[in-house]
Protein backbone atom coordinates (compact mmCIF):
# COMPACT_ATOMS: atom_id res chain seq x y z
CA UNK A 1 0.00 0.00 0.00
CA UNK A 2 2.88 2.31 -0.78
CA UNK A 3 1.92 5.25 -1.93
CA UNK A 4 3.20 7.97 -4.88
CA UNK A 5 6.01 9.95 -3.31
CA UNK A 6 5.44 13.84 -2.47
CA UNK A 7 7.63 15.87 -4.74
CA UNK A 8 9.71 18.58 -2.81
CA UNK A 9 10.64 21.74 -4.45
CA UNK A 10 12.91 25.00 -2.90
CA UNK A 11 12.74 28.14 -4.40
CA UNK A 12 14.43 30.58 -3.51
CA UNK A 13 15.96 34.47 -4.60
CA UNK A 14 19.85 34.17 -4.84
CA UNK A 15 21.09 37.86 -4.30
CA UNK A 16 20.49 41.30 -3.73
CA UNK A 17 17.47 41.90 -5.76
CA UNK A 18 14.06 42.35 -4.16
CA UNK A 19 12.01 41.26 -6.73
CA UNK A 20 10.00 38.17 -5.69
CA UNK A 21 6.71 38.83 -7.92
CA UNK A 22 7.86 35.60 -10.26
CA UNK A 23 9.19 33.43 -7.98
CA UNK A 24 5.82 33.70 -5.50
CA UNK A 25 3.67 32.67 -8.51
CA UNK A 26 5.72 30.32 -9.43
CA UNK A 27 5.44 28.88 -6.06
CA UNK A 28 1.98 29.18 -5.92
CA UNK A 29 1.81 27.07 -9.13
CA UNK A 30 3.68 24.50 -7.94
CA UNK A 31 1.50 24.22 -5.14
CA UNK A 32 -1.56 23.52 -7.19
CA UNK A 33 0.13 20.84 -8.88
CA UNK A 34 0.08 19.23 -5.77
CA UNK A 35 4.14 19.85 -4.89
CA UNK A 36 5.24 20.92 -1.41
CA UNK A 37 6.98 23.89 -2.19
CA UNK A 38 9.39 25.28 0.22
CA UNK A 39 9.59 28.88 -0.03
CA UNK A 40 12.88 31.07 1.71
CA UNK A 41 11.92 34.53 -0.17
CA UNK A 42 14.47 36.92 -1.23
CA UNK A 43 18.73 37.67 -0.50
CA UNK A 44 19.42 34.06 0.05
CA UNK A 45 23.15 33.15 -0.47
CA UNK A 46 24.47 30.00 -2.19
CA UNK A 47 25.28 28.60 0.89
CA UNK A 48 22.10 29.40 2.48
CA UNK A 49 19.86 27.84 -0.73
CA UNK A 50 21.89 24.77 -0.70
CA UNK A 51 22.09 24.42 3.15
CA UNK A 52 17.87 24.82 3.10
CA UNK A 53 17.86 21.72 -0.02
CA UNK A 54 19.55 19.51 2.15
CA UNK A 55 17.67 20.04 5.59
CA UNK A 56 14.53 20.13 3.28
CA UNK A 57 15.31 16.94 1.13
CA UNK A 58 14.18 18.68 -1.90
CA UNK A 59 14.25 17.44 -5.52
CA UNK A 60 15.12 20.33 -7.09
CA UNK A 61 16.14 23.82 -6.30
CA UNK A 62 14.39 26.53 -8.73
CA UNK A 63 16.54 29.95 -8.95
CA UNK A 64 14.65 32.79 -9.13
CA UNK A 65 16.82 35.97 -10.62
CA UNK A 66 16.82 39.38 -12.40
CA UNK A 67 19.96 40.60 -11.46
CA UNK A 68 22.08 39.37 -14.08
CA UNK A 69 24.19 37.62 -10.45
CA UNK A 70 23.52 33.96 -12.56
CA UNK A 71 26.84 34.05 -14.02
CA UNK A 72 28.28 33.45 -10.45
CA UNK A 73 25.16 32.05 -8.01
CA UNK A 74 23.94 29.57 -10.59
CA UNK A 75 27.59 27.82 -10.47
CA UNK A 76 28.44 27.92 -6.87
CA UNK A 77 25.04 26.46 -6.01
CA UNK A 78 26.00 24.07 -8.28
CA UNK A 79 29.85 23.43 -6.54
CA UNK A 80 28.33 23.62 -3.20
CA UNK A 81 25.82 20.98 -3.94
CA UNK A 82 28.88 18.68 -5.28
CA UNK A 83 30.54 19.64 -2.47
CA UNK A 84 27.91 18.14 0.04
CA UNK A 85 27.56 14.95 -2.34
CA UNK A 86 23.90 16.69 -3.57
CA UNK A 87 24.27 16.80 -7.03
CA UNK A 88 21.27 14.37 -7.49
CA UNK A 89 19.45 17.31 -6.45
CA UNK A 90 18.36 19.19 -9.86
CA UNK A 91 18.51 22.92 -10.82
CA UNK A 92 16.39 24.78 -12.75
CA UNK A 93 16.61 28.58 -13.27
CA UNK A 94 13.81 31.06 -14.25
CA UNK A 95 14.24 35.01 -14.71
CA UNK A 96 16.17 37.39 -17.23
CA UNK A 97 19.01 35.95 -18.90
CA UNK A 98 20.95 37.42 -21.81
CA UNK A 99 20.78 34.87 -24.70
CA UNK A 100 24.27 33.67 -24.71
CA UNK A 101 24.18 32.92 -21.25
CA UNK A 102 21.51 30.19 -21.74
CA UNK A 103 23.43 27.57 -23.12
CA UNK A 104 26.44 28.27 -20.58
CA UNK A 105 24.49 27.59 -18.03
CA UNK A 106 23.03 24.27 -19.16
CA UNK A 107 26.31 23.15 -20.21
CA UNK A 108 27.47 23.38 -16.68
CA UNK A 109 24.63 21.33 -15.01
CA UNK A 110 21.50 24.29 -14.75
CA UNK A 111 18.64 21.42 -16.18
CA UNK A 112 16.26 23.87 -17.69
CA UNK A 113 16.10 28.12 -18.09
CA UNK A 114 12.60 29.73 -17.84
CA UNK A 115 12.84 32.73 -19.91
CA UNK A 116 10.01 35.38 -19.42
CA UNK A 117 6.73 34.54 -21.21
CA UNK A 118 7.56 30.86 -19.80
CA UNK A 119 4.02 29.73 -19.16
CA UNK A 120 3.34 28.23 -16.16
CA UNK A 121 1.77 24.93 -17.55
CA UNK A 122 4.88 24.72 -19.53
CA UNK A 123 6.97 24.62 -16.58
CA UNK A 124 5.23 22.70 -14.27
CA UNK A 125 4.77 19.72 -17.17
CA UNK A 126 9.09 19.99 -17.40
CA UNK A 127 8.45 19.30 -13.61
CA UNK A 128 6.64 16.39 -14.08
CA UNK A 129 7.98 14.92 -17.04
CA UNK A 130 12.08 15.56 -15.63
CA UNK A 131 12.11 15.90 -11.87
CA UNK A 132 11.35 12.37 -10.03
CA UNK A 133 11.12 12.38 -6.58
CA UNK A 134 14.12 10.66 -5.24
CA UNK A 135 14.43 7.16 -3.28
CA UNK A 136 14.80 6.00 -0.07
CA UNK A 137 17.42 7.28 2.40
CA UNK A 138 20.80 6.23 0.78
CA UNK A 139 24.13 4.91 2.84
CA UNK A 140 27.05 6.97 2.70
CA UNK A 141 30.01 4.78 0.70
CA UNK B 1 28.38 3.10 8.60
CA UNK B 2 25.18 1.87 8.87
CA UNK B 3 21.89 3.75 8.67
CA UNK B 4 21.41 4.33 12.51
CA UNK B 5 25.20 5.38 12.80
CA UNK B 6 25.10 8.00 10.51
CA UNK B 7 21.85 9.77 12.18
CA UNK B 8 22.95 9.21 15.60
CA UNK B 9 26.50 11.40 14.68
CA UNK B 10 24.37 13.51 13.18
CA UNK B 11 24.96 13.13 9.77
CA UNK B 12 22.33 16.07 8.46
CA UNK B 13 22.03 14.40 4.75
CA UNK B 14 20.70 11.15 6.14
CA UNK B 15 18.85 12.70 8.54
CA UNK B 16 17.14 14.62 5.90
CA UNK B 17 16.34 11.73 4.12
CA UNK B 18 14.94 9.77 6.42
CA UNK B 19 12.89 12.22 7.78
CA UNK B 20 11.50 12.23 4.45
CA UNK B 21 11.07 8.28 4.26
CA UNK B 22 9.36 8.71 7.40
CA UNK B 23 6.41 11.68 6.03
CA UNK B 24 6.20 9.27 3.12
CA UNK B 25 5.21 6.52 5.22
CA UNK B 26 8.24 4.13 3.07
CA UNK B 27 8.09 0.98 5.18
CA UNK B 28 11.40 0.58 5.81
CA UNK B 29 11.34 3.88 7.77
CA UNK B 30 9.21 1.85 10.62
CA UNK B 31 12.50 -0.15 11.09
CA UNK B 32 15.18 2.62 11.32
CA UNK B 33 12.48 4.25 13.81
CA UNK B 34 12.57 0.93 15.76
CA UNK B 35 16.31 0.88 16.04
CA UNK B 36 16.59 4.83 16.90
CA UNK B 37 14.22 4.01 19.91
CA UNK B 38 16.75 3.23 22.31
CA UNK B 39 18.94 6.70 21.38
CA UNK B 40 15.82 8.56 22.24
CA UNK B 41 14.59 10.38 25.33
CA UNK B 42 17.18 13.06 25.99
CA UNK B 43 15.83 15.84 23.79
CA UNK B 44 13.78 18.43 25.70
CA UNK B 45 10.49 19.18 23.26
CA UNK B 46 9.10 22.80 22.91
CA UNK B 47 5.62 23.38 21.08
CA UNK B 48 4.63 26.02 19.98
CA UNK B 49 1.35 26.95 18.64
CA UNK B 50 -1.68 29.66 17.71
CA UNK B 51 -3.60 31.67 15.45
CA UNK B 52 -2.22 32.24 11.90
CA UNK B 53 0.08 35.97 11.68
CA UNK B 54 0.82 35.96 15.60
CA UNK B 55 4.62 35.35 14.97
CA UNK B 56 5.02 31.51 15.82
CA UNK B 57 8.10 31.61 13.60
CA UNK B 58 9.58 34.82 14.39
CA UNK B 59 9.52 33.49 18.02
CA UNK B 60 11.07 30.22 16.99
CA UNK B 61 13.94 32.37 15.25
CA UNK B 62 14.43 34.47 18.64
CA UNK B 63 13.89 31.44 20.86
CA UNK B 64 16.57 29.41 18.90
CA UNK B 65 19.18 32.11 18.83
CA UNK B 66 18.36 32.02 22.93
CA UNK B 67 19.37 28.26 22.97
CA UNK B 68 22.28 28.38 20.68
CA UNK B 69 23.87 31.46 23.04
CA UNK B 70 23.49 28.66 25.86
CA UNK B 71 24.89 26.50 23.42
CA UNK B 72 22.28 24.55 22.82
CA UNK B 73 21.73 22.27 19.34
CA UNK B 74 18.30 22.50 18.00
CA UNK B 75 16.00 20.70 15.55
CA UNK B 76 13.10 22.77 14.28
CA UNK B 77 9.64 20.83 12.65
CA UNK B 78 7.81 23.50 11.62
CA UNK B 79 4.33 22.79 10.35
CA UNK B 80 2.16 24.41 7.34
CA UNK B 81 -0.98 23.19 6.11
CA UNK B 82 -1.50 21.30 3.02
CA UNK B 83 -4.13 22.09 0.08
CA UNK B 84 -6.92 19.89 0.65
CA UNK B 85 -7.79 20.75 -2.81
CA UNK B 86 -4.47 20.05 -4.85
CA UNK B 87 -2.06 18.34 -1.82
CA UNK B 88 0.33 20.49 -2.30
CA UNK B 89 1.86 22.99 0.21
CA UNK B 90 3.65 26.38 0.66
CA UNK B 91 5.84 26.03 3.42
CA UNK B 92 7.04 29.45 4.53
CA UNK B 93 8.43 29.68 8.42
CA UNK B 94 11.69 28.92 7.05
CA UNK B 95 11.35 32.47 5.40
CA UNK B 96 11.61 34.17 9.68
CA UNK B 97 14.64 31.96 10.17
CA UNK B 98 17.18 32.57 7.95
CA UNK B 99 19.93 33.16 10.61
CA UNK B 100 20.39 29.67 11.71
CA UNK B 101 20.54 28.34 7.95
CA UNK B 102 24.33 28.41 8.09
CA UNK B 103 24.40 27.27 11.85
CA UNK B 104 25.47 23.43 11.95
CA UNK B 105 24.20 23.14 15.42
CA UNK B 106 20.46 24.10 14.31
CA UNK B 107 18.61 21.94 11.66
CA UNK B 108 15.84 23.31 9.84
CA UNK B 109 12.91 20.89 8.80
CA UNK B 110 9.76 22.23 7.26
CA UNK B 111 6.22 19.53 7.19
CA UNK B 112 3.01 20.16 5.24
CA UNK B 113 0.13 18.37 7.18
CA UNK B 114 -1.04 16.00 4.36
CA UNK B 115 -4.10 16.25 5.34
CA UNK B 116 -3.57 15.32 9.24
CA UNK B 117 -6.12 17.11 11.75
CA UNK B 118 -5.05 18.57 14.95
CA UNK B 119 -2.12 20.89 14.19
CA UNK B 120 0.60 18.80 13.50
CA UNK B 121 1.76 16.61 10.64
CA UNK B 122 1.06 12.84 11.13
CA UNK B 123 5.01 11.84 11.21
CA UNK B 124 5.76 14.84 13.45
CA UNK B 125 6.26 12.94 16.76
CA UNK B 126 8.47 10.02 14.51
CA UNK B 127 10.29 13.06 13.50
CA UNK B 128 10.85 14.38 16.76
CA UNK B 129 12.48 10.91 17.64
CA UNK B 130 14.86 10.89 15.00
CA UNK B 131 16.10 14.65 16.00
CA UNK B 132 16.19 13.44 19.67
CA UNK B 133 18.14 10.34 18.59
CA UNK B 134 20.30 12.68 16.28
CA UNK B 135 21.49 14.62 19.42
CA UNK B 136 19.70 17.63 19.22
CA UNK B 137 19.40 19.22 22.50
CA UNK B 138 16.37 21.15 22.15
CA UNK B 139 13.48 20.16 19.66
CA UNK B 140 11.12 22.88 18.65
CA UNK B 141 8.33 21.97 17.13
CA UNK B 142 5.55 24.78 15.45
CA UNK B 143 2.37 23.88 14.70
CA UNK B 144 0.09 25.22 11.88
CA UNK B 145 -1.85 28.56 12.58
CA UNK B 146 -4.58 26.55 14.55
CA UNK B 147 -7.98 27.95 15.46
CA UNK B 148 -9.85 26.02 18.28
CA UNK B 149 -9.39 22.80 18.66
CA UNK B 150 -6.11 21.35 17.37
CA UNK B 151 -4.41 20.81 20.75
CA UNK B 152 -2.16 17.45 19.33
CA UNK B 153 0.89 19.33 20.14
CA UNK B 154 0.44 19.09 24.10
CA UNK B 155 1.05 15.11 23.43
CA UNK B 156 4.20 16.04 21.72
CA UNK B 157 6.10 18.70 23.52
CA UNK B 158 7.01 18.89 27.20
CA UNK B 159 6.58 22.49 27.49
CA UNK B 160 3.41 24.00 25.48
CA UNK B 161 3.31 28.03 24.43
CA UNK B 162 0.42 29.76 23.32
CA UNK B 163 1.09 32.50 20.94
CA UNK B 164 -1.21 35.34 20.99
CA UNK B 165 -1.46 39.04 20.13
CA UNK B 166 -3.09 41.91 21.78
CA UNK B 167 -6.65 42.89 20.23
CA UNK B 168 -7.69 39.41 20.17
CA UNK B 169 -9.17 39.90 23.72
CA UNK B 170 -12.91 39.07 22.46
CA UNK B 171 -11.96 35.91 20.97
CA UNK B 172 -9.96 34.82 24.40
CA UNK B 173 -13.37 34.92 25.98
CA UNK B 174 -14.95 32.74 22.58
CA UNK B 175 -12.62 30.14 22.52
CA UNK B 176 -11.72 29.68 26.64
CA UNK B 177 -11.81 25.60 26.04
CA UNK B 178 -9.87 23.84 23.80
CA UNK B 179 -6.73 25.71 22.67
CA UNK B 180 -6.81 28.10 25.68
CA UNK B 181 -6.24 25.31 27.91
CA UNK B 182 -3.03 24.02 26.50
CA UNK B 183 -0.58 26.35 27.61
CA UNK B 184 2.39 26.35 29.86
CA UNK B 185 3.56 29.55 28.99
CA UNK B 186 1.44 32.16 27.08
CA UNK B 187 3.33 34.95 24.97
CA UNK B 188 1.71 38.21 24.31
CA UNK B 189 3.65 38.59 21.01
CA UNK B 190 3.37 42.20 19.24
CA UNK B 191 3.06 43.38 22.73
CA UNK B 192 4.05 46.79 21.40
CA UNK B 193 0.60 47.50 19.79
CA UNK B 194 -1.90 48.77 22.06
CA UNK B 195 -3.94 47.02 24.30
CA UNK B 196 -0.90 44.11 25.68
CA UNK B 197 -1.78 45.27 29.17
CA UNK B 198 -5.58 44.48 28.64
CA UNK B 199 -4.76 41.18 26.67
CA UNK B 200 -2.06 39.57 29.52
CA UNK B 201 -5.19 40.95 32.02
CA UNK B 202 -7.61 38.61 30.25
CA UNK B 203 -5.27 35.62 30.39
CA UNK B 204 -4.66 36.29 33.83
CA UNK B 205 -8.33 35.72 34.35
CA UNK B 206 -8.37 32.54 32.41
CA UNK B 207 -5.24 31.01 34.07
CA UNK B 208 -7.46 31.60 37.72
CA UNK B 209 -10.10 29.76 36.40
CA UNK B 210 -7.97 27.45 34.92
CA UNK B 211 -9.54 23.29 35.32
CA UNK B 212 -6.28 21.84 35.37
CA UNK B 213 -5.26 23.89 38.83
CA UNK B 214 -8.30 22.41 39.98
CA UNK B 215 -7.46 18.57 38.82
CA UNK B 216 -4.46 18.72 41.62
CA UNK B 217 -1.92 20.37 39.02
CA UNK B 218 0.47 22.89 40.62
CA UNK B 219 2.07 24.45 37.66
CA UNK B 220 1.11 28.73 37.18
CA UNK B 221 1.11 29.19 33.25
CA UNK B 222 3.14 32.21 32.71
CA UNK B 223 3.04 34.95 30.86
CA UNK B 224 4.99 36.41 28.75
CA UNK B 225 5.38 39.75 26.62
CA UNK B 226 7.29 39.47 23.49
CA UNK B 227 7.94 41.72 19.96
CA UNK B 228 9.20 39.01 18.58
CA UNK B 229 10.56 41.07 15.51
CA UNK B 230 12.59 43.00 17.66
CA UNK B 231 14.28 40.37 20.02
CA UNK B 232 11.83 42.06 22.92
CA UNK B 233 10.85 39.72 26.07
CA UNK B 234 12.84 36.68 24.63
CA UNK B 235 14.96 36.52 27.84
CA UNK B 236 11.84 36.42 29.83
CA UNK B 237 10.48 33.54 27.31
CA UNK B 238 13.56 31.60 27.50
CA UNK B 239 13.56 32.22 31.75
CA UNK B 240 10.06 30.74 31.78
CA UNK B 241 10.55 27.49 29.36
CA UNK B 242 13.48 26.87 31.70
CA UNK B 243 11.36 27.49 34.88
CA UNK B 244 8.72 25.00 33.43
CA UNK B 245 11.37 22.52 32.56
CA UNK B 246 12.76 22.75 35.95
CA UNK B 247 9.20 22.16 37.27
CA UNK B 248 8.79 18.82 35.75
CA UNK B 249 11.94 17.45 36.21
CA UNK B 250 12.03 18.23 40.31
CA UNK B 251 12.92 14.84 41.40
CA UNK B 252 10.38 12.76 43.08
CA UNK B 253 7.67 14.91 41.71
CA UNK B 254 6.74 12.43 39.56
CA UNK B 255 5.96 15.07 36.76
CA UNK B 256 8.41 14.08 34.58
CA UNK B 257 7.25 10.06 34.47
CA UNK B 258 3.47 10.99 34.10
CA UNK B 259 4.49 12.91 30.63
CA UNK B 260 6.95 10.30 29.70
CA UNK B 261 4.12 7.69 29.91
CA UNK B 262 1.22 10.28 28.57
CA UNK B 263 3.42 10.10 25.53
CA UNK B 264 4.10 6.50 25.71
CA UNK B 265 0.58 5.62 25.76
CA UNK B 266 -0.62 8.26 22.66
CA UNK B 267 2.31 7.04 20.59
CA UNK B 268 1.27 3.39 21.48
CA UNK B 269 -2.04 4.00 19.86
CA UNK B 270 -1.63 5.72 17.01
CA UNK B 271 1.20 3.17 15.89
CA UNK B 272 -1.54 0.25 16.82
CA UNK B 273 -4.03 2.33 15.07
CA UNK B 274 -2.32 2.79 12.12
CA UNK B 275 -0.64 -0.84 11.48
CA UNK B 276 -3.80 -2.79 12.28
CA UNK B 277 -5.96 -0.08 9.86
CA UNK B 278 -2.89 -1.14 7.03
CA UNK B 279 -2.79 -4.55 7.88
CA UNK B 280 -6.49 -5.14 7.79
CA UNK B 281 -6.77 -3.43 4.48
CA UNK B 282 -4.14 -5.01 3.22
CA UNK B 283 -6.02 -8.10 3.78
CA UNK B 284 -9.37 -7.24 2.60
CA UNK B 285 -7.74 -6.22 -0.37
CA UNK B 286 -5.35 -9.41 -0.49
CA UNK B 287 -8.81 -11.24 -0.64
CA UNK B 288 -9.60 -9.53 -3.38
CA UNK B 289 -12.44 -7.63 -1.96
CA UNK B 290 -12.94 -4.77 -3.51
CA UNK B 291 -13.15 -1.76 -1.81
CA UNK B 292 -15.14 0.14 -4.77
CA UNK B 293 -17.21 -2.85 -4.70
CA UNK B 294 -18.32 -2.17 -1.08
CA UNK B 295 -18.82 2.23 -1.52
CA UNK B 296 -21.25 0.86 -4.33
CA UNK B 297 -23.34 -1.22 -2.13
CA UNK B 298 -23.40 1.84 0.57
CA UNK B 299 -24.43 3.91 -2.20
CA UNK B 300 -26.77 1.99 -3.27
CA UNK B 301 -28.64 1.38 -0.17
CA UNK B 302 -27.52 -2.67 -0.01
CA UNK B 303 -25.35 -2.65 2.78
CA UNK B 304 -24.09 -0.03 5.39
CA UNK B 305 -20.80 0.98 6.54
CA UNK B 306 -21.36 -0.04 9.88
CA UNK B 307 -22.30 -3.92 8.68
CA UNK B 308 -19.72 -3.95 6.01
CA UNK B 309 -16.68 -3.23 8.81
CA UNK B 310 -18.44 -5.69 11.44
CA UNK B 311 -17.80 -8.25 8.89
CA UNK B 312 -14.53 -7.45 7.75
CA UNK B 313 -13.53 -7.23 11.33
CA UNK B 314 -15.59 -10.52 12.33
CA UNK B 315 -13.66 -12.37 9.60
CA UNK B 316 -10.14 -10.86 10.58
CA UNK B 317 -10.13 -11.95 14.27
CA UNK B 318 -12.48 -15.39 14.40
Amino acid sequence: MEKARKLRILVAKPGLDGHDRGARIVARAFRDAGFEVVYTGCHQTPEQIVSTAIQEDVDMIGLSILSGAHTYSFPRVLDLLKDNNAQDISVVGGGIFPLEDVPKLKEIGIKEIFEPGARLKDIIDWVNSNIMPRRGVVLKK
Amino acid sequence: MDIIEQIVSGDVRTIARILRDIDDEIPSAKNVLQELYPHTGKAYVVGFTGSPGVGKSALVDQITGAYRKAEKTVGILAVDPTSPFTGGAILGDRIRMQRHFLDPGVFIRSLATRGHFGGLSKSTNDMVNVLDAAGKDVIIVETVGVGQDEVEIVNSAHTTILVTVPGMGDDIQAIKAGIMEIGNIFVVNKADREGSRKTVRELMNLIELDARRHNGEDWEPQIVETVAIKGRGIEDLYEAIEKHRAYLLATHSGKWRKILEKRARIQLMGVLKDQAFRTILERVEGRGDSLDEMVRKIVDKESDPYTIVHRIIDKEFK
